[in-house]
């Protein structure tokens, strides 16, 4: 199919594969647009290695002018991880969704993040595993209607969603960036995603960016209840803000100094 | 670049474990990344003790996923990247190496068997044959060496290497808790100086130039969306693996031209085999041997012909029959009778082969 | 063909087999024979008898293990009791004096080519040092077998030692000592 690239499209999206592969109204989209124009924004798209995992990020295998690698469910980190460690010139991101990053691949997550791996991983937190159909995962929210809840998700037996950010911040090193974003605030969230990016840049830590995202297919939604639950639920236990951040640590040290 | 690892030839008295390492280091080996299990341990210690004079790196992961995983992505980045595993840890490493199948990867794994199945022992066995060639989801489009002493061990840790970057599968030198804990004499030399080349790596991401500006970005998947496009895929590596076979496939036979009976073992095994059949021929009875140094890709055709002459194979091997169906499968339909010699998790003695081939003929 | 000389070591953790076997074999080694040794080692050996298998040959050696033993050394009631099996009547077989309660589990008359009772803890205790006990225990492996000249064993000690020795020479003449010693007591 031949398309020629729209004003909006950042130039770090390879114009071959688009329209892209993701449900209308998916949160997906959104956040790999916030991704491409920071890596336009900040001139690295010659070395960056993009790395998406098993699931619905999975459809994001051809979607950069970069060199990419789809890899297993819940392997992005360690992969990215392992280029990282032969060629620290590289730039790498592993790009997941909640059930990648938080349940099969925490192990791979928390790891390299205890030894502060100089990667970066954005996190697409829609409360569910979309591409299998809408199962629980580990940030689906209490009382919230999944294919393997289907009466809601009950903490007392599945226990409360976890909370990403929180973690990784707790268990990081200095020089660690650690944000959560939101489809529902874009600017904010190329942000966070351009700090993630330049603290690998400056070999500072692991960066980490969760960013809640929109799944209409599986949570069954209109455009009204999507944005109602993006926008006003979700942030209610999963708080948007920075939870590290080494160039305010540095700002602090100054102004302290 | 840093100085040779080793210069001349060196006749040393090593451990399995630590022969592996300098055949590494030897064979220009980049980065290895792992995790603990016995009996490979040693393999991890010899490495990071040697690697801050040569240049080289280490990781130490979380579980043997990672280990696997980063090892991809060590070979993604266009270096001689290793790992080195056992038993459950070899359980875990077939998720990345199945990922490596499907992508060509070139990794280059070091298997020190164990008992088996579960945790059972970290001694020895040859528990992970088929495991190691036929493991994951797949259709074993691996290379699987079987050394059988320490010469052995560094010649064919250097070769993997080598087979893997020309072939571009994920290759696996076989070895077991003997050959890792024991020592015995070994040569140790550089490649270059035997004349052999180490065939160049090359880098699938970061390539020089701006993706989709100066050249094609490097979009690697393993995930395909129809039925038709896998099978395709499928048929170009099968095509591949087929072709490389012949040029890959090694094997040792020796007194099988007029053997009624010819012993079939790999590994750590035919040394106690090669000896059998010397007592044996010099008790005069007709006794050969057949080893297969390839257990992926498996010498078939080689050993066909030799079953369909002798009237009987035995095989030995400390499994229960996986060897043996490895012979099977190679074999279908020729003349010779099979006698199992199947002892699971422990070592194979000279005097017992003797006593077996014995009884058997 | 010369088949290999078979050697078992066996003693608690601490009595030093291992590194007697890994001196004879790099002994043998430095004298270009072959020689094989392999420990057990993880689960087996931790909390139970520490077993060394060592064999030395003119020629490649087969299977790492072996059946029997042609010599075979037991330093304490377990390594007597779980090294039975290594044991038919060609195997020369030597424990220590002091060990008590295993009359039951040592060879019968025609199980073994030889039974000797050696007090190698004794003398070192009292003539030597605890601490060359497994020097002694060499000699006396050396002494039975002739696998390796007494100035080769001496050469692998120094080898290992020498820093040591360098340090404290009383310490070579010591160790030297207990070599002779332990091949005396096999004549």
């Amino acid at each position: 199919m031949s398309v020629s690239p729209q004003p909006a499209m950042p130039k770090s999206w390879r114009v071959e594969s688009k329209p892209h592969k993701f449900c209308p109204g998916c949160g997906h989209g959104l956040v790999l647009k916030c991704l491409g124009e920071a890596i336009d924004e900040l001139g690295i798209q010659d070395r960056v290695v993009f790395g998406c995992d098993i699931g619905c990020s999975l459809l994001s295998w051809d979607f950069f002018n970069c060199d990419s690698v789809q890899t297993h469910h819940g392997r992005t980190t360690p992969v990215m991880t392992g280029i990282k460690r032969a060629n620290p010139d590289l730039i790498c991101i592993a790009y997941m969704g909640d059930g990648g990053g938080y349940a099969i691949g925490v192990g791979g997550i928390v790891n390299a993040a205890a030894r502060n791996e100089k990667v970066t991983v954005i996190l697409a937190n829609n409360t569910v595993y979309a591409m299998t159909g809408g199962q629980m995962s580990p940030c689906t929210m209490p009382g919230q209607k999944v294919e393997t809840a289907p009466y809601g998700r009950d903490p007392e037996a599945t226990g409360m969603p976890t909370q990403g950010p929180e973690m990784i911040a707790a268990i990081t090193g200095d020089g660690a960036y650690v944000a959560r974003g939101t489809t529902a605030n874009l600017k904010q969230l190329k942000s966070y995603i351009k700090k993630a990016l330049q603290t690998q840049m400056e070999g500072k830590g692991f960066s980490f960016v969760e960013a809640l995202a929109a799944c209409p297919t599986n949570w069954r939604t209109n455009a009204e209840k999507t944005w109602a639950f993006v926008e006003k639920e979700m942030p209610q236990y999963y708080k948007v803000g920075e939870k590290k951040n080494p160039f305010e640590a540095k700002k602090e040290a100054q102004q302290n100094g | 670049m840093s100085e040779k690892p080793i210069t001349g030839e060196k006749r040393a008295f090593m451990t399995g474990n630590e022969v592996v390492a300098w055949a590494a280091l030897a064979a220009g080996a980049d980065i290895m990344y792992g995790y603990p299990i016995t009996p490979q341990n040693e393999i991890m210690h010899y490495w990071t003790r040697q690697i801050p004079k040569y240049g080289r790196k280490f990781l130490q992961t979380e579980d043997e996923l990672s280990a696997g995983f980063t090892t991809v992505g060590g070979v993604l980045a266009g270096l001689r990247a290793f790992t080195a595993t056992a038993g459950p840890g070899n359980t875990l490493m077939q998720e990345p190496m199945s990922m490596a199948e499907m992508m060509r990867l070139p990794t280059v794994t070091i298997v020190q068997q164990r008992g088996g199945p579960s945790t059972a022992t970290v001694i020895y066995s040859q528990q992970e044959v088929t495991l190691t060639t036929m493991g994951g989801n797949g259709e074993g489009l691996r290379i699987v060496y079987s050394p059988s002493n320490h010469q052995e061990l560094f010649d064919y840790t250097i070769k993997a290497f080598n087979t893997a970057w020309k072939y571009r599968f994920p290759t696996f030198v076989l070895g077991d808790g003997y050959q890792a804990k024991m020592r015995e004499s070994v040569t140790l030399y550089d490649p270059a100086e035997r004349g052999i080349e180490m065939v160049p790596t090359e880098k699938y991401v970061g390539k020089p130039g701006t993706p989709g500006v100066d050249r094609d970005p490097g979009h690697y998947r393993n995930t395909y969306n129809t039925e038709e496009e896998l099978f395709e895929v499928l048929q170009k590596h099968f095509a591949d693996y087929e072709k490389m076979a012949p040029e890959v496939v090694e094997y040792a036979q020796e007194a099988v031209e007029d053997a009624d009976l010819v012993i079939v073992a790999h590994g750590v095994v035919f040394r106690g085999v090669r000896d059998a059949v010397k007592e044996l021929r010099a008790e005069g009875l007709k006794v050969g041997y057949f080893r297969p140094i390839t257990l992926r890709p498996f010498p078939a055709e080689q050993l066909k012909a030799v079953a369909n002459k002798a009237k009987k194979l035995l095989i030995a091997e400390s499994a229960q029959g996986q060897l043996a169906r490895l012979i099977k499968d190679a074999i279908y339909g020729a003349s010779a009778e099979i006698v199992p010699m199947f002892r699971p998790g422990v070592g194979i003695t000279t005097e017992q082969i003797v006593a077996k081939v014995k009884e058997a003929l | 063909m010369a088949k290999a000389v078979k050697i078992c070591l066996a003693g608690e953790g601490g009595q030093g087999v291992q590194s007697v076997a890994e001196i004879i074999a790099d002994a043998a080694n430095a004298e270009g024979r072959e020689a094989l040794y392999i420990p057990n080692f993880g689960v087996e050996q931790r909390g139970g008898v520490s077993i060394a298998y060592l064999q030395i040959a003119d020629q490649p050696i087969g299977a790492p293990k072996f059946d029997k033993a042609d010599i075979l050394v037991a330093l304490s009631d377990r390594a007597v009791r779980r090294c039975k099996q290594y044991v038919d009547e060609n195997t020369v077989y030597v424990y220590d004096a002091s060990i008590e309660g295993v009359e039951d589990d040592l060879p019968k008359e025609g199980e073994a080519k030889k039974v000797l009772a050696i007090p190698a803890l004794e003398i070192s205790k009292n003539e030597l040092h605890p601490r060359v006990f497994n020097i002694l225990i060499m000699g006396a492996v050396i002494g039975a077998t002739g696998v390796i000249p007494v100035d080769a064993a001496k050469a692998a000690i120094e080898k290992k030692l020498g820093y040591k020795f360098e340090q404290n020479p009383q310490l070579r003449e010591l160790n030297f000592k207990a070599i002779d010693r332990g091949i005396e007591l096999m004549k």
